[in-house]
C-alpha cells in the first residue's frame, strides 16, 4: 500500500510539473491551486444562497404564491447571470467611464478577453468573475421580499434586469473596483468587505422604495397573512447561513489568514444575532419563535457582511447582537407605521446593513487602523473612518432609492409592475405560472 | 339550520371568502379537496399541456340558519363564477338539513350556536 502511494505521489508530482507550463498565464502569473480551490467552493456556496433565499421567502408567503415567490429568486439566477457575462462584469470591474459612473472594458464583453487570464491573487479570472456574478444574482433577488405576493412576473423580470444594470453594477464598481471612488475614499477606502452597502443596503432600501410605491397587499394589515410553510423557511435560513461562508470568507479572494478571520466573524455574528433575537422575543412576546431565530441569523449575517474582514470575534459578537436588537425594533416600527415590506427586506437587509457598515468602525482590529494611519500619512482615527462609512452608506441609500423610484416608474408605465387585483387574489402561481405549489397543504 | 357545502375553484377562494365576509357570513371551514367533475383541467407540465386525473378544488363548509341560506348561496354563485357567465369547472353547492349544532365552549344548542 505504502509503495503504491509513493509511486502515485511521484506520478502526481510529475504531472504537476508538466502541467505547470499550461497553468502559467500569458503575463506569467501562476495559478495558486489552494486559493483557486477555495474560490471555486465559495462561488458554489454563494449560489447555494439563492435557492436558500427562495425557500426562506417561499415558506413565508401564502400557499397560492409559493412558486411565484420562489421564482423571484430562481429567475434572478437566469437573467442576472446572462447579463453579468454580457455587460455586468465589464460595468463592475472595467475602468472608469462616464466620470466613474460605472466601468467598461471591451475585453470583458462576453468575457472574451479573460479566457486565459490569471488574476494577481493566483485565481483564473473566470473564477473571480463568476464569484462576483453570484453577488449580482442574489442582490436583486433580496429585493423581492419587500413586494412579495403582489407583483407581475414580467414586471419583476424587467425591473431586476434594469436594476442590476443601473444600480448594482455602478455601486459594485464604486465600492469594489480598484478605481471606484468609494474604494479610494479616505485612508484605505470605505470598508465594505462582502457587500454591506453594495448588497444589503442597496437591496433593502430599494425594497422599501418599491414597497411604498406599489402599496400594500390586498387586505394588509387588517387580514393577517400566515406563512405557508415555516419548515421550508428554516431550511432556507440554514442554507443561507452555510452559503454565507462563501459570501464572506470567499470575499477575501484568498485562502489564508484573512479568510479565517472573515469565516470566524461570520459564524460568531450569526450565532449572536440568532440568540439575541430569541431572547428579546422571549422577553417581549413570551415565546422564542423559529422564525425569530431565523431572522436573528440573518440580521447577524447581514451586519457582519461589511465588517467580516476587519473585526475580531468580540466585535462580530457585538455587531450581531446590536443588529438583532435594532432590526427587531425596526420591524416593530414597520408594523406601527403600517407599510407593507412583506418579508422585511428593508427591516433586515437595509437596517442590518446600515448597522453593520456604520458600527463596524468601533471594532476594527488594530493592525488595520495602523496600516490606515500609514496610508493617510501619520494618523487615522475611528471617527475619520466613521465619516467615510457614513458617506458611503448615504451615497448607497440615496443612489439606490432614487434609481429604484425611477426604474419602477418606467417599468410600471411600460410593462406594468403591480399584479392586477384578480391575479393577486388568484395567487401568483396560478396567474403567472399556471401551476400550483403545494399538493394537499391547506390553504392559508 | 342547513349545512351548505360548496366545491369551488382553488383560485376563486379569496374572491368567495371576501364576498362572504362582505355579506357578513364569517364562520366558514375551508379545505383542499380533489375530485372528478365535468371539467378537464389543463396544466402545464414541462412545456406540455396535461390533464391531471383528479382536479384540485376547495371545499367550503358553512352552517347557517334558514334565513341565511339564500344570501350565502347567491354570494357564492356570484363570486365563484368565471367571467360572470360561468364555465365548466366552476363547482357545485350542496345544501343538507342540519340536525343539530352545538358550541363546545358553552354547550349551547341550535340556531344560536351557529
Amino acid at each position: 500500500m505504502k509503495g503504491l502511494f509513493k509511486r502515485s505521489a511521484i506520478i502526481t508530482g510529475l504531472l504537476l510539473f508538466f502541467a505547470a507550463g499550461s497553468v502559467l498565464a500569458s503575463d506569467g502569473t501562476q495559478i495558486d491551486t489552494g486559493v483557486t480551490a477555495w474560490m471555486l467552493t465559495s462561488t458554489a456556496l454563494v449560489l447555494l444562497m439563492v435557492p436558500g433565499l427562495a425557500m426562506f421567502y417561499g415558506g413565508l408567503v401564502r400557499t397560492k404564491n409559493v412558486l411565484g415567490t420562489m421564482m423571484h429568486s430562481f429567475v434572478a439566477m437566469g437573467i442576472m447571470a446572462v447579463l453579468w457575462v454580457l455587460v455586468g462584469y465589464s460595468m463592475s470591474f472595467g475602468s472608469n467611464v462616464l466620470g466613474g459612473w460605472f466601468g467598461w472594458n471591451k475585453d470583458y464583453f462576453l468575457l472574451k478577453g479573460i479566457d486565459e487570464t490569471i488574476t494577481p491573487a493566483g485565481v483564473p479570472e473566470y473564477v473571480f468573475s463568476m464569484f462576483q456574478g453570484k453577488f449580482a444574482i442574489i442582490t436583486p433577488a433580496l429585493i423581492a421580499g419587500a413586494f412579495a405576493e403582489r407583483i407581475s412576473f414580467k414586471g419583476y423580470v424587467v425591473f431586476i434586469a434594469l436594476w442590476g444594470l443601473l444600480v448594482y453594477n455602478p455601486l459594485c464598481h464604486w465600492v469594489w473596483a480598484s478605481d471606484g471612488f468609494l474604494f479610494n475614499m479616505g485612508a484605505m477606502g470605505a470598508i465594505d468587505f462582502a457587500g454591506g452597502t453594495v448588497v444589503h443596503i442597496a437591496s433593502g432600501v430599494s425594497g422599501l422604495v418599491a414597497a411604498l410605491y406599489v402599496g400594500s397587499r390586498r387586505g394588509h394589515p387588517k387580514t393577517a397573512v400566515a406563512p405557508s410553510n415555516l419548515v421550508m423557511t428554516m431550511i432556507g435560513a440554514g442554507l443561507l447561513w452555510v452559503g454565507w461562508f462563501g459570501f464572506n470568507a470567499g470575499s477575501s479572494i484568498s485562502s489564508g489568514l484573512l479568510t479565517a478571520q472573515a469565516l470566524t466573524a461570520t459564524q460568531v455574528a450569526a450565532a449572536a444575532g440568532a440568540m439575541t433575537w430569541i431572547i428579546v422575543e422571549s422577553i417581549h412576546q413570551g415565546k422564542a419563535s423559529a422564525l425569530g431565530f431565523a431572522s436573528g441569523i440573518l440580521a447577524g449575517l447581514v451586519a457582519v457582511t461589511p465588517a467580516a474582514g476587519v473585526v475580531q470575534p468580540a466585535g462580530a459578537m457585538v455587531l450581531g447582537l446590536l443588529a438583532a436588537i435594532i432590526c427587531y425594533l425596526a420591524i416593530l416600527m414597520k408594523n406601527k407605521l403600517g407599510y407593507d415590506d412583506s418579508l422585511d427586506a428593508f427591516g433586515i437587509h437595509g437596517v442590518g446593513g446600515i448597522v453593520g457598515s456604520m458600527l463596524l468602525v468601533f471594532f476594527i482590529r488594530k493592525s488595520w487602523m495602523a496600516s490606515a494611519a500609514t496610508a493617510a500619512g501619520g494618523s487615522w482615527t475611528t471617527w475619520q473612518q466613521f465619516g467615510v462609512q457614513a458617506a458611503a452608506v448615504s451615497i448607497a441609500i440615496a443612489y439606490a432609492a432614487i434609481l429604484t423610484f425611477i426604474l419602477i416608474f418606467i417599468v410600471n408605465k411600460f410593462v406594468g409592475f403591480r399584479a392586477s387585483t384578480e391575479s393577486e387574489m388568484q395567487g401568483l402561481d396560478h396567474s403567472y405560472h399556471g401551476e400550483q405549489g403545494y399538493g394537499m397543504l391547506n390553504p392559508r | 339550520m342547513k349545512l351548505i357545502t360548496a366545491i369551488i375553484r382553488e383560485n376563486k377562494l379569496d374572491q368567495v371568502r371576501e364576498a362572504l365576509i362582505d355579506a357578513e357570513i364569517t364562520r366558514i371551514t375551508v379545505s383542499r379537496v380533489s375530485g372528478h367533475g365535468q371539467q378537464y383541467n389543463e396544466e402545464i407540465y414541462r412545456g406540455a399541456r396535461v390533464i391531471p386525473n383528479l382536479i384540485p378544488k376547495v371545499r367550503l363548509e358553512i352552517a347557517v340558519n334558514d334565513d341565511f341560506v339564500n344570501t350565502t348561496v347567491d354570494t357564492i354563485i356570484k363570486s365563484a363564477r368565471t367571467n360572470s357567465k360561468g364555465e365548466v369547472g366552476d363547482g357545485k353547492i350542496f345544501i343538507t338539513p342540519l340536525e343539530e349544532c352545538i358550541r363546545i365552549r358553552t354547550g349551547e344548542r341550535g340556531g344560536k350556536a351557529i
